[in-house]
This record gives C-alpha cells, structure tokens and sequence, in this order.
C-alpha cells in the first residue's frame, strides 16, 4: 500500500491506495471526484485528462504514486466562486457538447493548449492538438470554435489587463 | 495490473542500487509504454524504479553545436526547446509529432530508445545524428545501440543517463503516420555534415527496426538534392508488411519521405 498526498484543486488531501493504483481511479473513488472520466483506459481517448503541475496528462495511464507529491488540477477546479471558466462558458455558449461524456477531458485539453499557445492559436493546430481527444457526437467542429473562441477571450483579457 | 512496488530514488546510483535489490524491477520513465503494458499485463514488474525525480537526467544542454539531453527528458520539453531548435530543428520537430500533447508531457527520449519501437521517431534521429547513448556504465554508439526489434544493447539494469551528439549542418525528419496510431508507417532522419558525409535512417519500415540506407546516403553525398533519391532503389525484402501496409508500398514511402526530408532540410 501506498501514501499518497497532493493537491488538488488547490486543496492538500492524503489517501492510501495499491501501488498499481490508476491516478485516474484515486481521483474518482478515494477523492469522489467524479468529473474526470474513463473512457478507454488505454491513453487513447483523453476523457481522463487532468493536469499534474500545470500540463496535461491521461490519468488512466499514471499511477497514483507517480503523482505523489504533485500538484493536480481536475475539472472540478476550474470554476471560480460559481463562475464558469471562460473555457467552460465557451463550449457552452458554442454546442461544443452534447453526451458530455468527453467534455472534462476535452475543456482540460483546451485550457492547457491556451496556456502554451495564447491567442496566438489558430484553427490547424487546435485540431493537431486535439489528437489525443475522441468525441463520438459532436463531429468537432463546435470543439474547435469553443477553443478558438475562448483563446481570442482569454488573450483579449490578458491584454486588458496588462 | 499485477500488484507491484514504486520506489522514487532522487538519484542514478540510488536507482540502480534498487534496481540490484529487486526481484523483476523495471524502471519507470514516463511510462506512456510501461503502464499500459503492465495493464495488459504483458509486463509484471515487482518493483518499479521511477527515474523521473533524479534532476541529474533531466534538462538539454547546448554548447556550440555539441548537444545533450539527459534521459528523463520529455518530448514536450524537447519540442519546445528554442536552444535545440537554434541548432538541431528536425529533432523539435520530430518530438513535436510524438502521439498527442498529454503523451508528450510525460513520454521521456530515454524511455523511447529503451524501448526501441520499430515504428518508434526517436531511434531514426540516434542513428542519423550519430548519438552517443550515455549509460550509467558506459557510452555506446547509436550504430550499436538498436539491436533489434524492442531489443537494445543495454544490460540488465543499466540506465540511460543522458544521450549526446553534434549536431549537422542539415537535418531534417520527415513521417508518414498511420492515420489512426500516428507511429511511423515509414520516417526517414537526414543528416548532412559539412565534411559532406550524409546520413539516412530509416524507422517504421524495418523488419528489423530501424536501419540506414546506404544506397540513399551515397546518391545523397554525390547530389544533395531530391532528385539523387529517384533511381536508387530499396530493397522490398527486409521491410515489415502488416495489415497496415505492405513491404513494397513502405519501401516506396521510404524514397518520398528520403525525398521530403532532403527538400526540407
Ligand atoms: C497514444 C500514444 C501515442 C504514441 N505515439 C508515438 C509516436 O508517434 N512515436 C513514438 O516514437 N512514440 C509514440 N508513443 C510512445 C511514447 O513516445 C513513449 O513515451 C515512449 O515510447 C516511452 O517513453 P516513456 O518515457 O513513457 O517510457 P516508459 O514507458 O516509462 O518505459 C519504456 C521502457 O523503457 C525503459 N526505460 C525507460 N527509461 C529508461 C532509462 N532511462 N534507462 C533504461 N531503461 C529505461 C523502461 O523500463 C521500459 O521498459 C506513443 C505513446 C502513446 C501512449
Ligand atoms: S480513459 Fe484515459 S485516455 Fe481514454
Ligand atoms: S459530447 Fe459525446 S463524446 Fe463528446
């Protein structure tokens, strides 16, 4: 057994767990955070993407003593005193969803590609970067517009507030 | 996955130190290949050795054109190296198209040619750039390093530290992916040395895995140009065939990816 501690979402919490421990399964079933999903559990899909130290990563493919000591960002984390992230809002706002069921995955991967790229994102590379993330109902294209739309947002706050 | 033991040694003797003491330890990188394996379990390792705390295999280092990248190294962090890019763009370029963005954020270049994929960027770029694959023990050439399929020239337990090399004047890497996997279905890693001396190597399309191409480096050192690659022929008879391709359609994608990599270059 293993003694994990980290944070997330900005909060320390502490559990014990096998070694072979999926990251993924710490976080939905010692930490009931359910809003991080599976969906292949093979790294192919991306429902399960988080971010550990500011990047992104598959929680079905670390185990949860890798990530031990680490400082962990899930879905449930983005919303501010009962705001929506603006890349929330955007894939709201753009049908950028309709089951759901990759959408956590999906606004992680966006808010990491926005923090690497800026507004400097263009359409080609938010479907490169999208290589690791399936949607089985949306066709994409709401996806893309969400991302792009939120990018612009985002960048244009950055310089207001600069 | 079968039950197992992580250890996180801070540095490379620590971890071979728990490596000597292990029963079938394994060590962990970024494990984007290990953990899914030991999920199948195709792999049962008792004890997992992770090497991605040990700062000493960790950062690149440009001097001139001499390069190093220690091994726990990630292709996120290569990709976006401008330092690298300054010197050896084609290897930014090469790691950039590694999987997808949450692979590359933890996918590290030791783990890559420890693992020696067949279909896998990074051994093509070793060979190419004549790296050196510096071990906790010793240095090995890349020409001696890739001995076959998933099959290296490392012993048990010895780790990857760092790999280095000087980088050539013209570089280029050019992939073509399996539409669905993005591993190379044929990638082809060019070198030009001042000193006119070319290499070209060859992954995804090797029965053995990766492999330079004499006949493509002395038409190339003759004619630096795409149009040297037209009448050289590739032996159909050592390449892989699977459902994904067949051996003479990759050693027809082994001549246009040669010939983009020239052009690119
Ligand atoms: C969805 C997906 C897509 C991918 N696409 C590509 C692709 O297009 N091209 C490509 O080249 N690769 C691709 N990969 C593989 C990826 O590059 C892996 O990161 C890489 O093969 C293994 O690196 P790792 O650091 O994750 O190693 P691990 O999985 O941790 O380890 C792999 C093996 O190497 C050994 N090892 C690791 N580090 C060392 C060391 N320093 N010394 C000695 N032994 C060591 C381990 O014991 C293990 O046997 C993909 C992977 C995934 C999941
Ligand atoms: S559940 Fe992790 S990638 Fe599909
Ligand atoms: S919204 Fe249903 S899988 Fe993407």
């Amino acid at each position: 057994m293993a003694k994990i501690t980290m944070t997330v979402n900005g909060r320390q919490v502490s559990g014990t767990c096998d070694d072979r421990t999926l990251l993924v399964h710490f976080i939905r079933e010692n930490l009931g955070l359910t809003g991080t999903h599976v969906g292949c559990e093979t790294s192919q899909c991306g429902a399960c993407v988080i971010h550990m130290d500011g990047l992104s990563v598959k929680s079905c493919s670390i185990l949860a003593v890798q990530a031990t000591g680490s400082s962990i960002t899930t879905i449930e984390g983005l919303a501010k005193d009962g705001e929506l992230h603006p890349v929330q809002a955007a894939f709201r706002a753009h049908h950028g969803l309709q089951c759901g069921f990759c959408t956590p995955g999906m606004v992680m991967t966006a808010v990491d590609m926005i923090a690497r790229h800026g507004s400097n994102l263009d359409e080609a590379t938010v479907r490169a970067e999208l290589e690791g993330n399936i949607c089985r109902c949306t066709g994409y294209h709401n996806i893309v517009k969400a991302i792009l739309a939120a990018a612009a947002e985002m960048g244009g706050a950055r310089q207001a507030a600069e | 996955m079968y039950q197992t033991n992580y250890h996180r040694p801070s540095s490379v003797q620590e971890a071979a130190k728990l490596m000597s003491g292990a029963t079938e330890g394994k060590y962990l990188a970024g494990g984007m290949t290990l953990i899914a394996t030991m999920k199948q379990r195709l792999a049962a390792a008792s004890d997992l050795v992770d090497l991605r705390h040990i700062a000493e295999m960790k950062g690149i280092t440009v001097n001139g054109r001499s390069v190093r990248i220690g091994a726990a190294t990630t292709h996120h962090e290569v990709a976006s190296s401008a330092e690298l890019g300054a010197v050896c763009p084609a290897i930014c370029a090469l790691a950039s198209h590694i999987g997808d963005p949450h692979v590359r954020h933890m996918g590290t270049i030791g783990g890559s040619i420890a693992n020696n994929d067949p279909a896998a960027d990074y051994p093509a770029a070793m060979l190419a750039l004549d790296a050196k694959i510096i071990t906790n023990s010793r240095e090995i050439a890349a020409a001696d390093f890739f001995t076959g399929l998933f099959e290296t020239a490392l012993d048990d337990g010895e780790i990857i530290t760092a790999i280095t090399f000087d980088a050539p004047a013209k570089v280029a890497y050019q992939k073509f992916p399996n539409p669905a996997s993005r591993y190379a279905m044929a990638g082809v890693f060019v070198a030009r040395r001042d000193n006119g001396d070319v290499r070209v190597a060859v992954t995804g399309a090797g029965s053995n895995g990766v492999f330079r191409h004499q006949g493509m480096e002395a038409a190339l050192a003759g004619n630096w140009s795409p149009d040297a690659v037209g009448n050289v022929s590739v032996d159909a008879s050592d390449l892989l065939t699977d459902l994904h391709a067949s051996a003479a359609y990759r050693a027809n994608l082994i001549k246009v990816m040669t010939k983009r990599a020239v052009a690119a270059a």
